[in-house]
């Protein structure tokens, strides 16, 4: 077994482009279910329409890196609405059911051959990353120590990630700190008693439901920047993966997600190093390394599943909500 | 205010509310609600048919009647909670059929629930801010800059903590509210319900599950409301507590009213006395409903 390239691995996977778009998109996640209830289900089919926000109109469009951006945060903004209009009135688990539809509908029609030209179908999307790297301010050179070593590209895309996500998860800490963020918590215990009250919950569950989606669709975003997008990257697994990062690290705060994620990330990566290795040195049986790499998910699903039970109010959630949970 | 004790001295009744005999939609000398032909049927059920009625200002008024009677749904109805079949109804001279709930909270007149909706994951206090009205923090776009509503959440705070000395919840402040037992969670709610400076407090039945001491502590509040310039409307079973405080009593019964007037008089109604104790048992309730005439020379 190659203890350091496992080692090696699971490191990588502490600051990696993906932990921190896992990261944006539990955040927004958080938003969503932590904070007003709603049960979305869908939070793939946002991080597929920010990423091919992005990716669409700097390609087809030509649009420069940074109005890439802005487009992706419209897209998804446009979808929240869209998907908002018609589900916010429903009660909780139709709304998890219309969410997850919603994403499988996003991700097929990016799988449809009929928009191949703007989509790429099935081939997914490349080489929409030149402007952004264009304004690279690393020059060429390997960056960083250790495990945590870099090309400019990976080091620039890295350092950009981080600066998105310290944003949105300070403008998140601040809104759910306001009096905003306790009318969403209101409704997210009560929404009959906040309507009583004179607010006008559907546009408060809007809002949410937008500014969440922004946030899981910038993850989007950063999801693809370093490479590719490929409408498979977007399955429901990912959605569920992004519901296990959240669990994990508390639904209900902003830094559980991070937390989330990145446990999440770290954990993956290290069992999908160490299972492999330990197939090939014989110490799984009759497993074979490939076998032995998919049963991390079992794995982590079993880890899901102890967190939900011993923990469920996540790594860094407040105790107190759990002794008062209704039903 | 909070010091007087209004069991131990009988409480200043409002009287002259009406105009003419009191029978029920009787005219009120100033109306804050009136509602005409309001109708809602559940399927075949006719659960509201109201003609007529009027809700006194600055009067604490009592709706009774059986289970059944359609008096919470009237007041869904009232406060854009759900929708009628037909019918109009204004507050304050302004129209609010079609009026969603929300606005119609912002117009003053704000209710509470039979089923008391405190936040549970909220503190008590949280609870409280959230009840103000107007609150610049509570703009998505607003709320990102603390020092746009730093002072007026400061302000907001203390006259939350002011309401909840008045309502003895002061000590909880900090505690979730899902921790409070059934009647500080009425208590709360109706303290919460006064940070917005309602005109018109409308209570369903504040005082069930409620043990007795705290029902006085909960009356000397509803007529402290009066006190303080503001109306109410209350649904409620005990009669003796309608007797104790009410000014007005509208008796309801299968989604009809089908008396009205001082407590007093009301209760003498053999109308009232049919719907609530079933004198005649062997007799449909709406046999008893449907023969009713106004009842005469009350006055």
């Amino acid at each position: 077994m190659d203890i350091n390239s496992i080692f090696i691995n699971t490191a990588q996977a502490l600051f990696s482009p993906v932990t921190i778009a896992f990261a944006m998109a539990a955040l927004g996640l958080a938003i969503h279910f932590g904070f007003v209830g709603l049960l979305n289900f869908g939070i793939a089919g946002f991080m597929a329409v920010g990423a091919y926000g992005y990716a669409i109109s700097t390609l087809t469009f030509g649009f420069p890196w940074w109005a890439a951006f802005l487009a992706s945060m419209a897209a998804s903004a446009a979808f929240a609405v869209i998907l908002g209009i018609p589900t916010l009135q429903l009660r909780g688990d139709y709304l998890a059911i219309v969410t997850i539809a919603a994403a499988e509908i996003v991700r097929l029609l990016l799988l449809s051959t009929t928009w191949i030209k703007t989509t790429g179908s099935a081939d997914g999307l490349v080489a929409y990353a030149d402007g952004f790297r264009s304004i690279n301010p690393f020059p060429d050179g390997t960056y960083g120590f250790g495990p945590w070593s870099y090309t400019a590209n990976q080091f620039w895309v890295l350092i950009f990630a981080l600066i998105v996500l310290a944003v949105s998860a300070f403008l998140l800490w601040r809104l759910v700190k306001s009096p905003w963020g306790r009318v969403i918590k209101g409704i997210r215990e009560d929404e009959d008693a906040v309507r009583a009250l004179g607010k006008n919950v559907f546009a408060y569950k809007m809002q949410a439901l937008v500014v969440g989606g922004i946030v899981a669709g910038l993850g989007g975003a950063l999801y693809i920047l370093p490479s590719s997008a490929n409408p498979m990257l977007f399955a429901t697994s990912l959605t569920f993966f992004v519901w296990t990062a959240l669990l994990l690290g508390g639904a209900a705060t902003v830094f559980g997600p991070l937390l989330g994620a990145v446990i999440f990330w770290v954990l993956q990566a290290f069992l999908g190093s160490l299972l492999p290795a330990m197939a090939d040195a014989g110490l799984l049986g009759a497993l074979s390394s490939a076998q032995a790499g998919a049963l991390r998910f079992v794995l982590v699903g079993i880890l899901l599943v102890v967190i939900v039970i011993v923990r469920p109010q996540g790594i860094v959630g407040d105790k107190r909500e759990l002794t008062f949970v209704r039903k | 205010m909070s010091g007087s004790n209004p069991l131990k001295k009988t409480p200043q009744k409002a009287t002259g509310l009406h105009v003419g005999t009191a029978a029920p939609g009787v005219k009120k000398v100033d109306p804050i609600l009136v509602a005409d032909h309001v109708s809602r049927k559940f399927g075949g059920l006719v659960a509201v048919d109201v003609e007529h009625v009027e809700i006194p200002r600055g009067a604490i008024t009592a709706l009774i009647g059986p289970n059944g009677a359609g008096k919470t749904t009237l007041f869904n109805l009232l406060t854009g909670f759900d929708k009628p079949d037909t019918g109009s109804w204004s507050f304050s001279g302004k129209d609010l059929a079609g009026v969603p709930a929300h606005k119609v909270a912002k117009m003053g007149q704000v209710r509470t629930f039979q089923l008391t909706k405190a936040l549970g994951l909220l503190t008590v206090l949280e609870n409280m801010k959230l009840g103000a009205k107007n609150q610049t923090g509570e703009s998505l776009f607003q709320s990102i800059f603390p020092f746009l509503w730093k002072k007026q959440e400061a302000e907001i705070e203390e006259r939350a903590l002011e309401i909840l000395e008045r309502f003895k919840l002061i000590k909880l402040k900090d505690d979730f509210a899902a921790s409070l037992s059934g009647g500080q969670r009425k208590l709360l709610e109706m303290a919460r319900a006064l940070m917005s400076d309602p005109t018109l407090v409308m209570l369903d039945e504040p005082m069930a599950g409620v043990n007795p001491a705290l029902t006085e502590s909960l009356l000397e509040h509803i007529l402290d409301l009066k006190t303080q310039g503001m109306t109410v409307l209350f649904v409620e079973h005990d009669m003796h507590m309608v007797r104790h405080i009410a000014d007005w009593v509208i008796v309801m019964a299968e989604g009809r009213i089908i008396a009205e007037g001082p407590p007093d008089e009301v209760m003498k109604d053999e109308a009232v006395v049919d719907a609530y104790l079933g004198s005649h048992q062997d007799v449909d309730l709406g046999v008893v409903t449907g023969r009713i005439t106004p009842p005469k020379d009350e006055k």
